[in-house]
């Protein structure tokens, strides 16, 4: 019984961690940006939902995706377009100040106790008669990250908007010299990268309601690390790195044991167990672990 | 002749390093152009400014009249001028229909009927690009991946075709093929600037053939002049 509780809570945090690694892997494929501030446009629609507490949650919701695709998109126009010819080195450390610029607004205008989401309270609640722990909002990860996963494979393989996207993922230069409209395809990804952190939001704060000012930060560097170890080149090897790191991350909490000494106490050192995986996997694949060999394009060490 | 592509006093720089000095051209309407010249002569940089893709320090490019100098790349293109660039860029994990798909970001007209007779022409020029359509472009030989190039500028129905050394790593047999196809794309009213290394075999094709040496444009020649080797080994190097 535990084993499955277990196995389902990593996949709910893979699922979620899937999300985030599409967000960020669809502005890097236009962009070669890689946004550190995601984790913030995530925070930001946890204290929407805060905020909006007292609400119907299907206004809170929608309020939750509109201050978040209206920040994803000020980024865009603010950092992202007028750094578009720099250096990746200079988008990073400006997504770094952007990511401490968030957090410290949020201090600032939020205080430092933190808020509490009590928007969908009820996902939180046991599934069945509560002998498993599997709780509501598990299966509805699963479900969201499977839905807005297929419908990305859906635009990106059957729209000519999708195929821009991946030719100028591909290669920039080609796709606009072919008439893609460079433009278009960037806000596009970005808008999109937009939906899917108010997305995590919803989720996230439905099963982690206590919001501060670095919510979802620990998350964002486990999924940048998730989609590194997985191949930041390929869409679908920086969701499988992500959800990898999250399964593994939800399993490794599950399994290692919450008290003692001995090898690896969950929550003590359930980091420095996942960072040794991680140091493993780059020994052994630095091309990334679901790259095919010998198909290296990204230098990642 | 009315010019539909005109350059006038082009200049291109890399930093301080002049690439194209003073370069002025025309290119008339139905007409197959050939820009000839050793390489680091400026040609590829001369395509890459029409396009947009490098500024021009000064001069003008003038596209039907208008001046297009400036545009982004994507705008030049979506205007009317397609290019097929040098090495194909193929994309090799994209199938050739979706590649041959990407061509159509270029296409001014959303008219249904012109695109499936542009497709038809396309097939028949190429057939291959119709039976390997499902296949990965990249699985394509060489010669198969030019094709594929061609057509894909071509379902843009452009006005110009810029070419950038299509015949480039060719087995002869494979340039025929390249060549036929200029060929009949001028019977379709497209005109074409096609940079090339074959000199010999641009002159007698082309209408009108500029070489370039050292950014500077140094003689025109016409098909007449193929069969005059002495005249155009002297034209190419300069002397």
């Amino acid at each position: 019984m535990n084993t499955i509780q277990t196995l389902i809570d990593a996949m709910t945090q893979g699922s979620i961690y899937a999300l985030m690694a599409v967000g960020i892997g669809l502005v890097f494929g236009v962009l070669r940006l890689v946004n550190f501030a995601y984790g913030q446009l995530v925070m930001a629609g946890a204290y929407t939902l805060a905020l909006t507490n007292g609400w119907n949650p299907a206004l809170s919701i929608v309020t939750c995706f509109a201050v978040v695709i209206g920040l994803t998109m000020t980024m865009e126009v603010a950092a992202f377009r007028p750094l578009r010819n720099a250096s990746p080195a200079t988008m990073l450390v400006a997504t770094f100040a952007i990511s401490f610029l968030l957090q410290s607004i949020a201090s600032l205008k939020f205080g430092i106790l933190g808020r509490t989401v009590g928007t969908l309270t009820g996902l939180n609640r046991p599934i069945g008669d509560g002998r498993l722990l599997v709780r509501w909002v598990s299966i509805v990860a699963i479900v969201v990250a499977v839905i807005a996963l297929a419908a990305l494979v859906l635009l990106l393989n059957k729209t000519s908007l999708g195929l821009h996207m991946r030719a100028a993922a591909a290669d920039f230069r080609t796709a606009r010299l072919l008439g893609v409209r460079a433009n278009l395809v960037i806000s596009f990804a970005v808008l999109l990268s937009g939906v899917l952190a108010a997305t995590v939001a919803v989720i996230l704060t439905a099963g982690t309601p206590y919001v501060t000012s670095d919510y979802a930060l620990r998350d964002t560097i486990l999924v940048l690390v998730g989609v590194v170890v997985g191949g930041l080149d390929r869409l679908w090897s920086a969701t499988l790195g992500g959800f990898a790191i999250g399964f593994a991350t939800g399993a490794l909490g599950g399994f290692l044991p919450s008290i003692g000494d001995w090898p690896f106490t969950s929550g003590v050192y359930l980091d420095s167990a996942v960072f040794g995986l991680v140091i493993l996997v780059l020994l052994v694949r630095p091309d990334g672990l679901f790259v095919p060999r010998g198909r290296q394009t990204v230098e990642r060490v | 002749m009315t010019a539909i592509l005109e350059l006038d006093g082009l200049e291109v720089r890399y930093g301080a390093v002049p690439a194209v000095r003073k370069l002025s051209f025309q290119v008339g309407k139905g007409e197959i152009v050939g820009l000839i010249g050793p390489n680091g002569a400026g040609k590829s940089t001369t395509l890459h400014a029409i396009l947009g893709l490098v500024p021009a320090h000064a001069g003008e490019i003038r596209f039907e009249g208008r001046s297009i100098r400036g545009r982004s790349p994507e705008a030049v293109v979506r205007s009317g001028i397609a290019l097929v660039p040098e090495g194909r860029r193929i994309y090799a994990h994209l199938t050739v229909e979706e590649n041959l798909r990407l061509g159509l970001a270029g296409r001014r007209s959303r008219d249904l009927e012109s695109l499936e007779r542009d497709f038809e022409w396309v097939y028949e020029l190429f057939p291959i690009v119709q039976e390997f359509a499902r296949r990965h472009a990249g699985t394509l030989s060489g010669g198969q991946q030019q094709q594929l190039a061609i057509a894909r500028a071509l379902v843009a129905r452009p006005d110009v075709l810029l070419l950038d050394e299509p015949s480039l790593g060719l087995a002869p047999q494979l340039v025929d093929v390249v060549f036929q196809a200029l060929a009949a794309i001028r019977e379709r009213g497209v005109t074409v600037l096609l940079v090339e290394q074959r000199a010999q075999r641009t002159v007698a094709f082309a209408d009108r053939t500029y070489v370039l040496s050292n950014g500077e444009l140094s003689t025109t020649l016409g098909p007449g002049d193929a069969g005059d080797t002495d005249r155009l080994i002297a034209a190419y190097f300069g002397r």
